[in-house]
């Protein structure tokens, strides 16, 4: 399937896969992040539950310490 | 055409943090004659605050919302200001910021700024948030950028995380708080969406 990861075109062997796929897929291993898909937040709690399929825009927004 | 002014008085802002970012965000929003700011922080000012923060030597020991109340009155005493001596929790986010146009993301802690934006974004869908996310160290100035998400606008360079080798400063840390500010501004003025 084909998906917008973070403004850019990934192409993934899966039809579907979760949003904690994903990350393991991607090796984001940053702990604090803030995902959305379609413009839809996910929640940490759900990240093993929401499932992105195929033309789905997903946004990874990695949180930095720091103020 | 209105002018600025006219505009900025009638609006409300809400800034979670009072520190590197949260008070000089502030302090350019009261210069600027933001109507009113509600503020809110837990802490108290120490002496190594003052590398960037909008504080004085002779407030160290001051609650940090109470002393950038006093701070911001004297630069301007037109602007209204309601101060929380809080640590935010989800609740208060939804309780003290409802009426505001506009959130600021002021934390420094990278597990806050995720509370904050999480809550914002599930719970008060139509409300702008401005955070400022990667401003540690010193140089580089270029890399630092605004970048809008729906109705989160980041502001940082996405990387530079704090430590000990790369300390929050003033210079970037300003850069990014008065960027944040500037895209307040932006979306009350201009109706940026």
């Amino acid at each position: 399937m084909k998906i917008t990861l973070n403004n850019n075109n990934e192409e993934l062997n899966e039809n579907e896969i979760s949003v904690q796929q994903l990350l393991n897929i991607k090796k984001f291993t940053f702990k604090m992040l803030v995902i959305k898909i379609n413009g839809n937040l996910v929640k940490r709690e759900d990240y093993n539950t929401a499932i992105i399929v195929d033309g789905d825009v997903v946004d990874v927004i990695h949180l930095i310490s720091g103020g | 055409m209105t002018n600025y002014k006219d505009i900025l008085k009638t609006k409300c802002v809400g800034i979670a943090g009072c520190g590197g970012l949260g008070s000089n965000c502030a302090v350019a929003l009261a210069r600027v004659g933001i109507g009113k700011l509600i503020i809110a922080d837990f802490d108290v000012i120490i002496e190594s605050n003052l590398n960037r923060q909008y504080f004085f030597f002779d407030q160290i020991g001051q609650k940090k919302a109470y002393a950038l109340r006093e701070n911001i009155n004297r630069i301007n005493s037109a602007v209204t200001v309601e101060a929380h001596d809080l640590k935010l929790k989800p609740n208060d986010i939804l309780n003290l910021f409802k009426d505001c146009d506009v959130i600021v993301e002021a934390f420094d802690i990278a597990n806050q700024k995720q509370m904050i934006i999480e809550t914002v974004l599930s719970e008060m869908t139509d409300k702008p948030i401005v955070s400022g996310i990667g401003l540690a160290g010193w140089g580089d100035s270029n890399s630092i950028k605004v970048r809008q998400n729906g109705k989160l606008f980041l502001c940082g360079d996405a990387i530079k995380e704090v430590s000990e080798n790369m300390p929050p400063l003033a210079p970037r840390v300003c850069i990014v708080a008065n960027m944040q500010a500037n895209v307040v501004m932006e979306i009350l003025i201009d109706n940026l969406k």
